[in-house]
């Protein structure tokens, strides 16, 4: 996995509530049985009219943010379906952070998963941040995963918290699969006492 | 010290805990199907790895199906593929796979229940949000993500944190005409989309426990939609009928002994919860969705809501672009609604006892002309049992379109899908924009209340039906 330790983009302002991963990408394009090319069809619906042109006003379209690397949204960000596509397709686009006051859970774990730090703020925090990425590409931000801090463009801070499991594998770059295969003595275990207390398994 | 179901199967299933609180969980069953598994497969192969347990490992096809006739194949290219995909994969790694002509193909957490795969008591994980229906055998059911799907495969394993405990109580006895669907819906328009977020959310109270199984799954079905990936119904004497028998449940000595076991699986009388809510059953209408987040509930009797009276500004904003893309005016009454489509079916409502629910309605009564109306049997088994009761006969000639199971237009992969602004009354868990299929317009419903819409041509109280 893609290591991420600090990162210095233009912050892309999304000020909506509830935003699914059916909107941050559309199932016609789940048939696909590779990880790597969603990035053209990030949030199709609301990027693209129906003849494949772009939608001017939206936010991706306009060239300050054609290469925003950070994603500044409302609460309850990825609800909705579990496809590890959305998180594929919003880095396959470039963007590899998320911030918002809230996220689904399922969607805040892929992300994890692929090199992409989403993180929660309180609503004053998001507010700020939305305001300081309304400035467009003047305005950059940037995310420091080790210190866990976020600086504006006017120089201030902001602090952000998180698992520090997570936090360890996400600047390592750790496969957590080969992690868990260092466990396979304890799975053994558990599986041979699981064997003979419920035999019907 | 006191546990909560959820706490009880948690720490029968812990692996390992770190000092941090990361814990290796157990997972004693995995649902694979072909849209989130084909990179899992490919991630497995590119390391060398190997399926730990296959035989904890059931594969069927579901998401992209054709819902017409598909003995002779599947036209669309990029989803034969995907389908080719998984009979490959389930072949080289030697996981049972049913595949699209297989009589016990159906939609993943149909067939789940059916085969006695799922049992109380177990972990069962699948990467699909919908995974959240095996909560109603009381099992620790939810979504996870392909990356994850590739762990589960490689290590049957997951890493977690564990969720905090909720409890959402229903008291009392269901109304008339008012069943389990409008039970989660309401819990939806409660909570928010995000209530149930970080929490493991076990369902309880009287009118739960008069639920069938089918009742409780659907319950549980749409927890996500409340934000918790997980719901929880502690196993009985229902629970256990239903499983009694099924393929792959336990059999003999071993079925007492997991009965034995299952006995156990309750939250204790004195087990605290982090957030407890409580409804009452008799206050419960049936229920319809305005707009565009499962949370946009109103009774049937109610109208689409106003966002000037509206405070917060991204509710606001939220409402009126939910507004819009309904084509729907603040105030107009949810009656008034005239419908274009009808879908019974999904895994929420694509169950025997959704379909003999839609029947009864149905029966001798005509779709009206304007609406086209399909239902799509969950299974190939629950399609074989209606057809056996007769209730394809009674549906088509009524009027509704009797399709090949699958997940159809739940979420329309395949080629069953709404044009734009079409209007539907749907029984499927979600009404995002253009859930089901570009532009198209979702209302998500009961079972009985679809069928009364298809008939009407319009939205209305199933107990107002001539």
């Amino acid at each position: 996995m893609d290591k991420f330790d600090k990162l210095t983009g233009v912050g892309a302002p999304l000020p909506m509530i509830n935003i699914d991963t059916d909107m941050i990408i559309p199932k016609q394009f789940l048939k696909t049985i590779e990880r790597t090319g969603l990035g053209k069809h990030l949030f199709d619906e609301m990027r693209f009219n129906q003849d494949g042109s772009e939608k001017e006003d939206f936010v991706l379209n306009k060239p300050a943010y054609r290469n925003a690397e950070i994603l500044v949204a409302g609460e309850n960000f990825g609800c909705g379906s579990s496809r590890e596509h959305a998180p594929w397709a919003l880095k396959d686009f470039g963007i590899r952070c998320v911030i918002a006051t809230s996220f689904a859970d399922i969607f805040y774990n892929n992300c994890f998963k692929n090199g992409i730090l989403p993180i929660a703020l309180p609503q004053e925090d998001v507010d700020k941040l939305m305001d300081d990425a309304e400035r467009g590409a003047n305005a950059t931000i940037t995310v420091d995963l080790e210190k866990q801090e976020i600086s504006g463009p006017d120089g201030g801070t902001i602090k952000f918290d998180l698992d520090p499991f997570k936090r360890h594998c996400l600047l390592e770059g750790l496969d957590d699969i080969g992690l868990s295969l260092e466990k396979k003595d304890n799975i053994d275990t558990f599986e041979a006492k699981q064997a003979d207390t419920k035999p019907w398994l | 010290m006191a546990k909560t179901l959820y706490d009880k199967i948690w720490d029968d299933h812990l692996v390992h805990e770190a000092d941090d609180g990361t814990c290796l969980l157990y997972i004693d069953r995995h649902l694979i199907h072909e849209v989130t598994s084909p990179q899992a497969f490919e991630g497995l192969r590119m390391a060398g790895r190997k399926v730990r347990a296959p035989g904890k490992t059931l594969a069927v096809v579901d998401h992209n199906v054709p819902t017409t006739d598909r003995s002779k194949g599947i036209d669309d290219p990029e989803s034969k593929l995907q389908v080719d995909t998984l009979a490959r994969n389930a072949a080289e790694f030697g996981v049972d796979y049913f595949d699209e002509n297989d009589e016990r193909q159906g939609i993943v957490h149909i067939i789940g229940p059916e085969q006695g795969f799922t049992l109380p008591g177990t972990t069962i994980v699948c990467g699909d949000s919908h995974t959240s229906t095996h909560g109603a055998f009381g099992a620790l059911a939810h979504g996870i993500g392909t990356s994850e799907v590739e762990h589960v495969l490689a290590t049957q394993t997951l890493i977690q944190k564990k969720a905090k405990n909720m409890r959402v109580t229903v008291n009392g006895e269901l109304p008339d005409g008012v069943g389990a669907k409008d039970i989660i819906l309401a819990i939806i328009g409660e909570i928010g989309t995000a209530g149930g977020t970080g929490h493991v959310i076990e369902f309880a109270g009287d009118a739960i426990r008069a639920l069938s199984v089918e009742g409780r799954m659907t319950v549980c079905n749409m927890t996500i939609e409340g934000g918790a990936r997980a719901g929880l119904i502690a196993p009985d004497e229902k629970t256990f009928a239903y499983l009694k028998d099924t393929p792959r449940a336990p059999k003999g000595a071993d079925w007492d002994a997991a009965v034995a076991y299952w006995e156990t699986l309750y939250s204790d009388d004195d087990a605290t919860f982090d957030v407890e809510i409580t409804l009452d059953a008799a206050n419960l209408p049936p229920t319809v969705t305005w707009g565009t987040s499962p949370e946009d509930v109103i009774p049937i009797s109610g109208s689409v809501p106003d966002p000037a009276g509206v405070e917060d500004a991204g509710r606001k904003q939220a409402l009126e672009r939910s507004l819009k893309y309904m084509g729907l005016a603040p105030g107009t009454k949810i009656t008034d609604v005239p419908i274009d489509r009808v879908f019974i079916g999904s895994c929420t409502n694509g169950r025997i006892e959704d379909l003999r629910q839609v029947a009864e309605i149905a029966k001798g009564r005509q779709v009206a002309e304007t609406v086209n109306a399909m239902v799509v049997p969950g299974s190939g088994l629950v399609k074989a049992q209606a057809e056996a009761e007769g209730i394809d006969k009674v549906l088509t000639e009524a009027g509704f379109d009797w399709r090949e199971p699958g997940c159809s237009m739940c979420l329309a992969m395949n080629a069953d899908k709404l044009e734009p602004e079409e209007r539907c009354a749907s029984t499927s868990n979600r009404n995002f924009e253009g859930r089901q299929g570009r532009g198209g317009r979702t209302h998500l419903v009961s079972p009985s209340m679809a069928a009364a819409a298809a008939i009407a041509g319009r939205f209305i109280d199933v107990r107002e039906l001539d």
